[in-house]
């Protein structure tokens, strides 16, 4: 060792250089871990991640118009910044052959669709304008104005203008609750702001819960930690138990517990609190959405607010209080602090988990209780796969920054399960 | 938890309040999963409790529920139960075929993910893994992704991702898709859908083992002769099966209890439980879905059991005291 550490350079037995080595040697160790996980990154990689960005491309391509009208693709390719409130003769041929066409390959029902979205009542439009098509004589501007006066709207030429491209931001424009109206997009009206609504309305039930389940698991935590093992052990399968019965059996029991003739309304008549004929409504609204989720995902909290508290040690608290705090001081200015890596472990991982939440908004929530999840899910089942998969992505940049926001506070490896 | 001797009095009154509210805490955890099994034995069709069933007398109880799990889809309910009826119910019940379903696609589902997760997270575990952080978030996101979002995607690629059953490839796989060789529909699908959702717990909890696990004993092992594959089956298996059992725990879980996925991507052969549970509940719902809630309630209870177990064998073998 020491006549190898008088040599200017370092050399294997080999005689290569010492460095060299290394790094081949660390290569290969890098290339062998990577080679593990290899086949499980390409199965997510084709199973998890191309659907996803499937679903993306679907939130900016929609050729439900844009195949079934190339006469007025062509047009519109051909004349940009044409007078909207005024389209020529030319338009309207083309038009009228496009819609002549459509009721031949019987495409009317795609393509209006497609128009619907910006410009509501389109279908029937479409319905109508295609079944007269055929009998339309030049001029055909004044032909097709007097079947229905609604293809002279400069609104709907925009939105036709617009859709003969099979690329488009548009859903997201509607998404966000934009209007197509005679001069171009415009904020809706404040009763028209559903989808916007709803995020916001999403977002704040999941900060409700999450603050409702940190309130609720704040204490039990605590007292799992300071319990002896024993005791304690004992606790946790109540908090565990819940963690691993299946989700559709908890909200079955809320709906026996909360619903008009449920256990809950039955017992508190017949304690006489509440009269026979004014039962509570808790369930079908936000009430049994917001307990419902509150019981499911206060695992969630309980679980890594109770790691953080076992490793407090007690010392702290009893050093304060010698040092003549008072018991609230010692919490507040001592305890409580101690706990912030768990309450925002926690709270993350709730609002996070809360924000997509699907099946009990839908089972318990009616018609008042439901979120952006389960409109997502509606549009999946009135075929509005476009609006759906645009509505999918903003949620998903809202869950991608708050994963983002938990990996840089907590770290993702710290994630812990039981 | 033991007040100390300086406390006021009002901490003590403070104190046994604070129990207090922890009792009630528990109670809201754990009523809701236990008001089920009493309500599954009510002779009435109702979701509450009856006046005869609060007066604890017999005849308010029945086993009516649990008998229609039987009955429901059986082609001749009322002949008497010989071993044929049991034959018809075997193989026609509505109940009994979500629950094999269920089994075989949490079955295969596992299989997979845990396979994949367990050899993944031996790579993750190692030192030398280059871009291990970024690879970890991405691992564990179908854990955080909205379920509504994945299935939506897969949704509109299943539906693409087909192999037409009259070529020579789709032939073979066809035995896999379903009648039009496409994932949607097919159990394979299901299948698919539910391996990447209970991926990130079998990483999670593999990991987790692993970064107690002392890597010298891999070098150990080689310099004592022994080859990888002696090494990973010998030395380092035995040592992290616990984690990989309740990591596949959880995803055949994750499976079993999964409907939002099932109901986009899943046709009518593949009904399971959960998804059967979901129309119950949207549409007639009846005591019979609190029989089948009863009987997983048992099933988690004995998973969860299993689990435990296994956390505290985890922890002796690596030498951490059990808590």
């Amino acid at each position: 060792m020491s006549e190898a550490a008088t040599t200017a350079m370092l050399t294997t037995a080999d005689g290569r250089p010492l460095k060299e080595a290394l790094a081949t040697a660390q290569a290969r160790a890098r290339r062998k871990a990577f080679l593990l996980v290899l086949p499980l990154l390409l199965f997510v990689l084709l199973t998890f991640l191309i659907p996803i960005g499937y679903m993306l491309k679907r939130s900016v391509e929609h050729d439900g118009f844009s195949a079934s009208a190339p006469e007025l693709d062509a047009w519109f390719a051909a004349n940009p910044g044409f007078d909207y409130a005024n389209p020529p003769e030319a338009a309207y041929a083309a038009l009228v052959k496009d819609l002549a066409r459509m009721q031949v390959e019987k495409s009317t029902g795609i393509a209006g669709t497609r128009i619907n979205y910006t410009v509501p009542g389109s279908i029937s439009l479409f319905k109508g304008g295609a079944r007269a098509a055929k009998d339309l004589v030049p001029p055909y501007k004044e032909a097709l104005l007097a079947v229905d006066a609604a293809w002279g709207e400069p609104r709907l030429w925009r939105g036709m203008e617009s859709a003969s491209s099979k690329y488009t931001t548009e859903f997201y424009k509607v998404a966000s609750d934009r209007k197509l109206t005679d001069d171009g997009w415009a904020q809706g009206g404040d009763k028209e702001r559903i989808y916007l609504y709803l995020f916001f309305k999403t977002f704040l039930v999941s900060g409700i819960i999450t603050v409702i389940c940190l309130l609720l698991a704040f204490p039990i935590a605590h007292l799992l930690a300071v319990l002896p093992m024993s005791k304690s052990s004992l606790l946790m399968i109540m908090v565990l138990l819940p963690f691993w019965t299946s989700l559709l059996v908890r909200t079955t029991s809320w709906i026996a517990l909360l619903q008009e003739q449920g256990i809950l309304n039955n017992l508190l008549v017949w304690m006489g609190i509440i009269s026979d004929d004014s039962r509570l409504p808790m369930m079908y609204n936000m009430t049994g959405t917001i307990v419902a989720m509150t019981h499911v995902l206060l695992p969630f909290m309980v679980l890594p607010l109770y790691s953080v508290m076992r490793v407090i040690p007690p010392s702290y608290a009893r050093a304060a209080r010698s040092l003549g705090a008072t018991s609230w001081t010692t919490f507040r200015r001592v305890y409580l602090p101690q706990t912030l890596p768990g309450i925002a472990a926690g709270s993350l991982l709730v609002f996070i988990l809360a924000v997509g939440y699907y099946i009990t908004p839908a089972l318990v929530g009616g018609a008042d209780g439901q979120l952006i999840s389960n409109l997502i899910s509606f549009h999946m089942s009135k075929s509005n796969w476009s609006l759906a998969a645009a509505l999918a992505a903003m949620l998903l940049a809202a869950i991608l920054l708050l994963y983002w926001l938990y990996d840089r506070l907590i770290g993702i490896d710290r994630l812990k399960l039981g | 938890m033991a007040l100390p001797t300086y406390a006021s009095p009002l901490e003590k009154v403070w104190h046994y309040t604070y129990l207090v509210i922890c009792g009630l805490i528990f109670i809201f955890l754990i009523a809701p999963i236990l008001v089920v099994i009493p309500l599954s034995f009510n002779a009435e069709p109702y979701f509450t409790f009856t006046e005869k069933m609060l007066t604890f007398d017999p005849e308010g109880y029945s086993l009516r529920w649990y008998d229609t799990l039987l009955t429901l889809g059986h082609p001749a309910a009322e002949t008497p139960r010989d071993s044929t009826w049991w034959a018809l119910a075997w193989e026609n019940s509505t109940w009994i075929q979500a629950a094999k379903n269920s089994f075989w696609v949490g079955l295969w589902a596992t299989i997979l993910a845990t396979t994949l997760g367990t050899i993944a997270a031996l790579g993750l575990s190692r030192p030398e893994m280059p871009g291990r952080r970024l690879i970890m978030a991405l691992l564990i996101s179908p854990m955080i992704v909205p379920i509504i979002i994945i299935a939506v995607g897969m949704s509109f690629f299943y539906a693409q991702a087909c192999i037409p059953p009259d070529t020579a490839l789709g032939s073979v796989a066809g035995l896999f898709l379903s009648n039009k060789g496409c994932l949607v529909n097919s159990h394979l699908g299901v299948i698919i859908a539910h391996a990447v959702l209970g991926i990130p717990f079998v990483i999670i909890t593999v990991t987790a083992t692993l970064s107690g696990f002392d890597q010298s004993l891999i070098r150990a092992a080689h310099s004592l002769g022994a080859n990888p594959r002696v090494t990973f089956f010998k030395v380092v298996m035995p040592l992290i099966l616990p984690g990989i059992i309740s990591g596949a725990l959880f995803a055949f879980v994750t499976s079993f209890d999964e409907v939002v996925a099932v109901l986009f991507i899943a046709g009518p052969e593949q009904q399971t439980i959960p998804r059967q549970m979901f129309n119950g509940i949207r549409e007639a719902i009846s005591p019979a879905i609190l029989a089948v809630a009863t009987i997983l309630v048992i099933v988690s209870v004995l998973l969860l059991a299993t689990v435990e177990l296994l956390r505290r064998r985890s922890e002796r073998l690596r030498g951490v005291t059990p808590r």
